[in-house]
């Protein structure tokens, strides 16, 4: 059985008369202990994708279930068996680390030595610093208590909403670990992120672009389905370079990427001649061309221009 | 139930460990409740008093002493001409011209009768009003000395009077701190339970908490519940911090019974919380529901019978005055504090307070939703 299934979801919000469109007939689903990745920009509609998957928005048309239980009608049992963290970190400031977990627990029927083996490992990290008030803790702890309040009642999907958002890289890569080891507990898991590089530790990932879903695939299919090769380039005046690159007729896209830009043609042949003769005729200096193999967000720029 | 017990202990922790809401709910008020009685004071001091005395004579001394000795006027001004004391009333340096015409003291004692010219700034009506009846008061009372000074009255008078005398029920000596305080402590617990409570829930919506709240099998009626609660007792022990402040400085023993003050009270913050709940379920932020508690509290206490009597408003404000909780309590508060009035006596007000009860946190439990659309 599937842990979520989507089915059309469509979400209009009006602001102002305007009728903004943040979901237009999304479909997906989830596999039982997967992490599922959402992966998209800022307004693309995950939020609201995951409020009504946690029952917490109605959506104007479309199906969902979660656990097999639909979100409209029997959302009761899903507010026992899910555990949400949304993007802000919302929980009791002026309460201590230990409060706001006791409470937590109580407010889902149970306590904490009840499941304390779940979030034995992520706890004990700020254990140490139980009686200190929430607010007082560092981004990274935040997030760690955060985690460990939505999984105190042992559910069986775990939706993260932003989790690393505004999290410092090392704390990022132990987040993505921690999710790992509650894979092998067997919780489903969908993760929505705003940075590219973190699809990769998904196990699936949807792209999704202003309401709509791009593709759905593992992160290697994804990369795939990327089927003209991807040059990368770079000179000492990069920003010359994009617009001479830019200007070239052949040339379907041209992106910066940390040293270097990324290029596409539209139809792929002597690319590296091309991209040799437009460097030549600007004349410009300590200039580097090589093929490389695309990342995911080589692909969603790519599925994005379609 | 365990978890309402859980979440009033959080919301007691929350409450007991911010330490400006202790200083709002407690000392607060207490400043305003020893201030307020002692500012609110209806009797009219201090009148600034112009004189325009043409006479100079031992008489219109004699009378101008008297008016200054009243204790209601201190004399501000003193022109030659009518114009000149006008001008000081312009320059709102008096409020009050008298002019004694010439020969005031001659005409008086020739030909038993003088007149006497008094001009009021009536911009403030209260005080015009009430300074001209003073000094008419005042005026009349030196006519008297001076008919006992000049005539022999007969034995009985030759034309019959009727001399009416007045003795004052329940605030004999007409304090009208006695009349105010307890108006004034209604007023702050109305004040702590309908703003405190909405903004306590208005916060959680703005830090986010709410979410987390509303994604658990938590009741809505536990929620409302573990708000409900801790707000209910804060202000029942408010009130009991101002009765005590009643009691030792000012002396204020209520007639009646603590206790139906407090069964009163108790009903009476179901109703009123039950309004501040209703509120924050239509807020956004804490600067709204602020905003809004501030509006409707002063529209409450302005026409609830505390400044001024409810049966001097116009019939449309007395009709609202009917449908404004705070109203029922002031009266009530009064009633057992002045009158000595019990349960019984205050049968139907409890009814209406059960009824507002009743309405305002049915609405609220409705609006409140832990989902949105």
């Amino acid at each position: 059985m599937q842990a979520v299934v989507v089915e059309n979801i469509v979400k209009k919000y009006v602001v102002k008369k305007n009728t903004v469109d943040a979901l237009k007939g999304v479909s997906f689903s989830v596999d039982k202990g997967e992490i599922f990745g959402i992966i998209g920009p800022d307004g693309a509609g995950k939020t609201s994708l995951f409020r009504i998957l946690t029952t917490l928005l109605i959506a104007e048309s479309g199906k969902a279930t979660v656990d097999g239980f639909d979100v409209v009608k029997d959302y009761k049992q899903i507010r026992n068996r899910v555990g949400y963290m949304p993007g802000k970190f919302s929980l009791y400031q002026d309460l201590s680390v230990q409060e706001n977990l006791e409470f937590f627990a109580a407010i889902f029927n149970t306590s904490i030595n009840e499941n304390y083996a779940l979030i034995k490992d992520i706890y004990q990290q700020i254990e140490p610093f139980k009686t200190r008030r929430a607010g007082q803790l560092s981004g990274g702890m935040k997030q760690k208590l955060a985690l460990s309040c939505a999984l105190i009642h042992k559910p069986t999907v775990l939706f993260l909403d932003e989790p690393t958002t505004g999290v410092d890289a090392v704390s990022r890569k132990e987040f993505w670990e921690m999710l790992h080891r509650l894979k092998t507990e067997g919780i489903t898991i969908l993760v929505s992120t705003p940075y590219m590089d973190e699809a990769g530790l998904c196990d699936r990932v949807a792209l999704i672009q202003k309401g709509g879903i791009l593709s759905i695939n593992t992160p290697k299919g994804v990369t795939k389905e990327f089927k003209k090769p991807l040059w990368a380039v770079r000179a000492s005046e990069m920003f010359h370079l994009m617009n001479a690159i830019k200007n070239d007729n052949a040339v379907e896209s041209c992106y910066p990427f940390g040293q270097y830009h990324h290029v596409v043609f539209k139809n792929p042949g002597d690319d590296k001649k091309r991209l040799e003769e437009i460097i030549q005729t600007n004349h410009f200096s300590q200039t580097e061309i090589h093929s490389i193999e695309p990342n995911i967000e080589d692909c969603f720029m790519a599925l994005m221009k379609e | 139930m365990r978890a309402l017990k859980f979440l009033l202990q959080k919301e007691l922790r929350q409450i007991f460990r911010d330490p400006s809401i202790f200083f709002i709910l407690f000392i607060m008020p207490m400043i305003q409740l020893i201030i307020l009685p002692l500012a609110a004071d209806y009797e009219i001091k201090n009148i600034n008093l112009g004189v325009v005395d043409h006479d100079h004579s031992e008489y219109s001394q004699k009378l101008i002493n008297k008016i200054v000795s009243s204790g209601y006027f201190r004399l501000r001004d003193y022109s030659a001409t009518f114009p000149q004391g006008l001008h000081a009333i312009e320059l709102d340096k008096t409020d009050l011209i008298l002019e004694i015409p010439a020969q005031f003291e001659r005409i008086l004692v020739k030909e038993n009768e003088a007149t006497l010219f008094v001009a009021a700034n009536s911009i403030n009506g209260v005080k015009a009003g009430l300074g001209s009846a003073y000094i008419q008061g005042i005026i009349q009372d030196f006519n008297q000395d001076v008919r006992m000074q000049w005539i022999q009255l007969p034995r009985l008078s030759p034309q019959p009077t009727i001399e009416v005398t007045s003795s004052n029920w329940y605030n004999e000596n007409m304090n009208y701190k006695v009349f105010m305080v307890p108006g004034i402590l209604v007023m702050l617990v109305t004040m702590i339970g309908s703003s405190f409570a909405s903004n306590n829930i208005v916060r959680e919506k703005e830090i986010g908490t709410i979410e987390q709240i509303n994604v658990s099998p938590l009741k809505k009626t536990q929620f409302i519940l573990g708000k409900l609660i801790p707000f209910w007792m804060l202000a029942l022990s408010v009130l009991t911090v101002g009765l005590l402040i009643a009691r030792i400085i000012y002396g204020i023993v209520p007639l009646g019974h603590y206790l139906t003050i407090y069964v009163f009270a108790a009903i009476y913050l179901l109703a009123i919380l039950g309004l501040g709940l209703l509120m924050s379920t239509y807020a956004q932020t804490q600067q709204q529901s602020m905003l809004v508690s501030f509006f409707v509290t002063m529209i409450f206490n302005l026409l609830s019978g505390l400044y001024t009597p409810i049966e001097s408003m116009p019939q449309w404000a007395q009709i609202i005055t009917k449908l404004n909780p705070v109203s029922y309590f002031i009266e009530v508060m009064r009633m057992v504090v002045l009158k000595g009035s019990g349960l019984v006596d205050i049968k139907y007000h409890i009814l209406a307070l059960l009824g507002f009860a009743v309405f305002f946190n049915t609405w609220a439990i409705l609006n409140y939703k832990k989902r949105s659309g």
